[in-house]
């Protein structure tokens, strides 16, 4: 109730994985953590969806749908149908 | 003569969040001699202080910049360790006044004045720009090694393993903090704890300045401008909302009970009104159902404004997903919407009954 949470779109194939701990290594909420012999997703659920862990996954073992999360943008994309734009360079964005 | 962009050029014209702007016109051979160093030291003046204060505040939020390139901290030789950052004065000034002591190069990437997490995630923080500010301070020819330290949270645009087939560098993501750097140092290598973001009381209310600041004005006219239907304790109430929204979310964010943002936000937003309701509920002055019918109105105006910024803290904010922050605005936005929208007209048709005389009937 009330948690908008518990669902991302992080998405993990042990197959893939080389163990090569990158993962584990830019993750800020200790998502994935170093296993034997692969990666192990550890909290899920923490996940911001940064996209650190797909970007510099080097077999695409690790996919998630990243944003930059601006809520303001969100809604005026969602209103207005345009594509989502970002604040950060005085007015012009 | 520098052939490095100037200050003046990295500023964004008409078209800012395209990708970093490219020199197309360098030959390779003009690249590898470019050994424009610049020199950076570890000591923060009261100028850069104020400048920070600036920043903090947003004003001339787009003006906190450092020139990128590469820059010599205290006397580095050909194996000292490279550094990254951004070009925002308080990335950069956090780096270098951290590294006391530490002899280094910082390579400066033009993030538009944006600091590393947020540029990181836009991409102007990210391996084409890594890349290309390699390529353009001919790094690889200033030092022997092959490795940068890129702060964690660069990890969000940058590819290591593009960055290394494409240059030949290795990125080697350091701590998050840059306060963590000296302890990493000693043999690079992070604890846990140093991999991971915070978002502590004081994380929380250096933003809320900024935020309040930085929100679009017409935000501000159109709920100030309504809320003078209430009268002075309308505009009034409007600006507790506002500031519970603004400054007091931030500041309680783990203490307010449920996970959204937006809950959390009604919650606030109803115990900062609640005294302004009780006030109009017990007034005695007119006939009786309006004052309950203005309590009733500002109980349903003023929680969805402070729902409204507590919901875009979401993005200040160092733990909230994209889909989730999706969820919480199809979920709540339309019952913010729905119960200004009742609000605003209950008031409206109760200001004018009691303007043309409702009132005299008591």
């Amino acid at each position: 109730m009330f948690d908008s949470y518990t669902e991302n779109t992080l998405e993990y194939d042990p197959k893939l994985c080389i163990n090569c701990g990158m993962c584990s290594t830019v993750c800020p909420h200790g998502v994935f953590r170093d296993g034997e012999k692969t990666a192990q997703l550890v909290d899920k659920k923490a996940c911001m969806e940064c996209g650190a862990c797909h970007l510099n996954c080097p077999t695409d073992a690790i996919k998630v749908e990243s944003g930059v999360g601006c809520a303001y943008a969100m809604m005026w994309s969602a209103i207005t149908g345009q594509k989502e734009v970002t604040c950060g360079d005085g007015e012009c964005c | 003569m520098s052939i490095l962009p100037k200050k003046e050029d990295s500023n964004c014209g008409t078209s800012c969040c395209g990708p970093a702007p490219m020199v197309l016109d360098l030959n390779t051979e003009s690249l590898s001699k470019q050994k424009d160093i610049k020199i950076a030291t570890s000591e923060i003046t009261a100028a850069n202080r104020l400048d920070h204060l600036f920043a903090r505040l947003g004003i001339k939020r787009s003006e906190h910049r450092v020139e990128p390139g590469l820059y010599a901290l205290g006397k580095p030789t050909r194996n000292s360790p490279v550094f990254v950052s951004a070009n925002y004065t308080l990335s950069f000034d956090a780096l270098r006044s951290s590294l006391v002591g530490i002899d280094g190069y910082i390579l400066v990437l033009d993030t538009k004045g944006v600091n590393v997490w947020c540029a990181a995630g836009k991409g102007t923080f990210g391996t084409d720009e890594l890349v290309f500010r390699i390529e353009v301070t001919g790094l690889a020819d200033v030092v022997d090694h092959r490795v940068l330290i890129v702060p964690q949270l660069g990890a969000t645009g940058v590819t290591a393993h593009k960055v290394k087939s494409r240059t030949g560098f290795k990125v080697e993501y350091g701590p998050v903090r840059a306060s963590d750097l000296p302890e990493y140092m000693k043999d690079r290598r992070a604890t846990d704890e140093m991999r991971r973001v915070r978002f502590t009381l004081l994380d929380r209310m250096v933003l809320a300045p900024v935020e309040l600041l930085l929100m679009p004005k017409i935000l501000l006219v159109v709920i100030l401008g309504i809320s003078l239907i209430g009268g002075v304790m309308g505009v009034f109430s409007a600006i507790v909302a506002i500031l519970a929204g603004t400054i007091l979310f931030p500041m309680l964010l783990p203490l307010l009970p449920t996970k959204d943002f937006s809950t959390k936000g009604f919650i606030l937003g109803f115990l900062v009104i609640l005294p302004f309701s009780w006030n109009a509920f017990m007034a005695t002055d007119t006939i009786w159902w309006l004052h309950k019918g203005l309590a009733l109105s500002f109980l349903l105006i003023m929680p969805p404004i402070t729902a409204f910024f507590a919901l875009n803290f979401t993005g200040a904010s160092t733990f909230t997903s994209v889909v989730g922050v999706k969820k919480e605005i199809y979920r709540y936005v339309p019952i913010m919407a729905l119960m200004f929208v009742i609000g605003v007209l209950l008031m409206i048709v109760l200001r004018l009954i009691s303007i043309t005389g409702g009132g005299s009937y008591v």
